[in-house]
């Protein structure tokens, strides 16, 4: 295996006084390898923005390190920070806040072009902003216009033009689809997969949307309340979830399809507050394979070989239907 | 509840259109579905497509100041067996049916909860209000409703304001709230699109349990296809504020007929798989499919169908006229002149 391209280490975030943090992050490790997407998939509060921001240093992380290309992010300077940033972009979720609506698309893509010193002159960076929207599927006219003359569609498009701007090794998108309507999301996904093989981008592709994850991303990381719980190359783990959350978390999405009957799991609650979480396994207060020892200590995160690991001390529940599964209740006769 | 063999709402021709500045902007065009009594009917589309417009219509409780023009009729049949239109109801009548006949769930439990009441003051209004119970009858019927919603520790939460639970407790608070005079329909606006796919799998199983227990009817407003595919019985369709395809579930999604509901279904990455393990092409990424282009403004709409800049299927004759709903076989319809060749062509193999 090559050196990995992005290396994170024990990673932590806290937010709020230092007497009860919240803990968005617990001691999150990982690797992303040159040409890889990513998935972070985990329901809300699973600390999966939390990790994709302190990746790019949009926050700090509070104990841990951030490595790209063995070089610690963490203890950069400022400078060099922001000449890393050229190789580090972000897409973001909500392509209506993340565009400054009193500045025009040229604008917009030629403050990151000038920041960085690229395609210097006036001609060179007309040229180049033409051909990043014509890249992203816009036009070249298109330049002169503010955001709100584009639909959400159109405008997450120039989010990832602004992304690509400043030719990045590595791109966290942030739930990039999640505004978007499902004809519009198809495209968006098409664009993302385009432009990734042509510029062999490295991804982490953050989303709760577990068919575009399987659709897009070669790995995948299970976040639960600030945790891993799961990592899996994603044919694997869509075809055999290891983790009790995972099994979950893929029961409970609706299949798009009325004569397939999913085993599901009820998962009886809410998720615990990060403020004050769960001792040992954060999942045990839901899971319906805890036992005792459950709550003693944290499970590490184990190889299970096959480039698969999870953080469960139960071996005997994988694979074999565990009890709590329940038939799905029969349509009811249309 | 008794047994009655008419559908429990028959909407005919229901139109809602709003006159702005900009012009006449019409949300909901001539719209026709019915919901069978104990039946769930869902209403999917996009952003835009008319789908809250039509609930909100159906409620009257679209804002007075938004000059609206509505036309057609929503018949409804209430607990006694009488047909209403609630298009023409009095105002004092429709507050009999609100509520109480017919009660709603919205989106965002936290905006429709009001945030200076405790949970239980705020079911037990409802409940003095339509079934004349003192005030301290109706606490006590508020404390079974969230028993009923499977609220833990029922009786604290009772005195808890909607600030204190969390996503899924407040849209168990709406159900109690909802359910409350045991509506005969409940209108479900995305009523789980704000929460984690595990705390919807919950809030969809309670409501699938309230709805075998009561015989009340649904109708489901959603944009998620994966939900409509479990959870509906009936399907309505709504592009640009008309529906485009109406059908069973199972027909629907065994065999869309609609070049919209073709593409809509088509884009899902889960389709694509199926379409790839079907071709024995698995392993092989194809790209998903994608329709083109985007929703055209209500201000400016396409001459003919709606939905002809965008489809692939498109040919000069469907600029014409806005084709009208034809039907597809015994039980469903599409608004598409080339409906009879739809069976066989479909946007995939285009």
């Amino acid at each position: 295996m090559s050196a990995p391209l992005i290396e994170v280490k024990n990673l932590q975030r806290y937010f709020g006084a230092a007497a009860k943090p919240v803990r968005a992050v617990d001691d999150v490790s990982f690797s992303i390898q040159p040409g890889e997407t990513l998935g972070l998939v985990g329901e809300s509060g699973s600390g999966k923005s939390t990790i994709g921001r302190t990746l790019l240093r949009l926050i700090d992380a509070t104990s841990g390190q951030v490595l790209y290309r063995g070089e610690d992010l963490g203890t950069a300077s400022s400078s060099r920070m922001r000449a890393l940033r050229s190789k580090l972009q972000m897409i973001f979720q909500d392509p209506y806040a993340s565009l400054n609506p009193k500045m025009r698309v040229k604008d917009i893509l030629g403050e990151a072009l000038q920041v960085h010193g690229l395609a210097k002159g006036k001609e060179a960076r007309e040229a180049r902003i033409a051909e990043l929207l014509e890249l992203v599927g816009l036009r070249a006219e298109h330049a002169s216009r503010y955001p709100h003359e584009f639909s959400g569609g159109q405008r997450q498009r120039i989010g990832v033009a602004r992304a690509l701007a400043v030719e990045p090794e590595f791109i966290v998108a942030d739930e990039p689809l999640s505004a978007l309507d499902v004809s519009i999301q198809a495209q968006v996904v098409n664009l993302l997969c385009d432009l990734r093989d042509r510029l062999s981008l490295t991804m982490l592709f953050i989303s709760h949307d577990l068919d575009v994850v399987e659709y897009l991303c070669d790995r995948v990381v299970v976040l639960y309340l600030g945790r891993v719980m799961e990592v899996a190359p994603t044919a694997e783990l869509f075809a055999q979830p290891l983790h009790p959350y995972t099994q979950a978390l893929l029961a409970a999405s609706p299949k798009p399809d009325p004569e397939h009957k999913s085993e599901r799991i009820a998962l009886k609650g809410d998720i615990p507050s990060p403020v004050n979480p769960p001792s040992g396994c954060v999942f045990r207060t839901r899971c319906p394979h805890v036992i005792d020892a459950c709550s003693v200590a944290r499970p590490e995160l184990r190889d299970m070989g096959k480039g698969r690991f999870k953080a469960c001390i139960r071996d005997d529940i994988a694979g074999a239907l565990p009890v709590a599964f329940v038939p799905a209740a029969t349509l009811a006769a249309a | 509840m008794k047994e009655i063999d008419v559908n429990r709402l028959e909407v005919r021709h229901l139109s809602t259109f709003f006159d702005t500045d900009e012009g006449l902007i019409r949300s909901v065009a001539d719209v026709s579905f019915s919901i069978r009594p104990g039946k769930t009917t869902a209403l999917v589309g996009e952003s835009g497509s008319g789908k809250s417009v039509t609930s909100l219509t159906l409620m009257r409780l679209l804002s007075r100041t938004a000059s609206t023009q509505v036309s057609g009729e929503a018949m409804f049949t209430n607990r006694a067996g009488q047909t209403l239109d609630l298009l023409s109801l009095p105002e004092a009548g429709m507050r009999r049916i609100r509520g109480n006949e017919i009660a709603m769930i919205f989106q965002e439990p936290m905006t429709s909860l009001n945030p200076v009441f405790t949970v239980g003051e705020q079911i037990a209004e409802s409940v003095r209000l339509h079934m004349g119970l003192d005030r301290k009858a109706a606490l006590a019927h508020a404390l079974r409703m969230l028993e009923l919603v499977e609220i833990p520790a029922a009786a604290q939460r009772l005195h808890e304001y909607p600030h204190q639970l969390s996503g899924g407790m407040r849209q168990r608070v709406m159900i109690a709230l909802a359910m409350a005079c045991n509506p005969t329909l409940l209108i479900a606006d995305e009523p789980t699109t704000a929460l984690d796919v595990t705390i919807q799998a919950q809030i969809l199983e309670l409501m699938r349990r309230l709805q075998a227990e009561t015989g009340m009817s649904i109708l489901f407003i959603t944009h998620n296809l994966g939900v409509v595919a479990h959870h509906a019985d009936d399907v309505a369709v709504m592009y640009a504020g008309r529906i485009v395809e109406a059908a069973p579930v199972r027909e629907l999604f065994a065999q869309p007929r609609h070049p919209y509901t073709q593409g809509l279904l088509a884009c899902l990455p889960a389709q694509q798989r199926k379409r790839e393990l079907a071709s024995g092409q698995a392993g092989a990424k194809r790209r998903l499919y994608a329709i083109r282009g985007q929703v055209s403004s209500p201000l400016a709409p396409p001459p003919g169908c709606a939905f002809e800049p965008r489809c692939d299927l498109a040919i000069p004759s469907c600029r014409d006229a806005m084709p009208a709903l034809l039907a597809a076989g015994p039980t469903r319809s599409a608004r598409c002149i080339r409906v009879e060749e739809t069976a066989v062509a479909t946007v995939e193999t285009v």
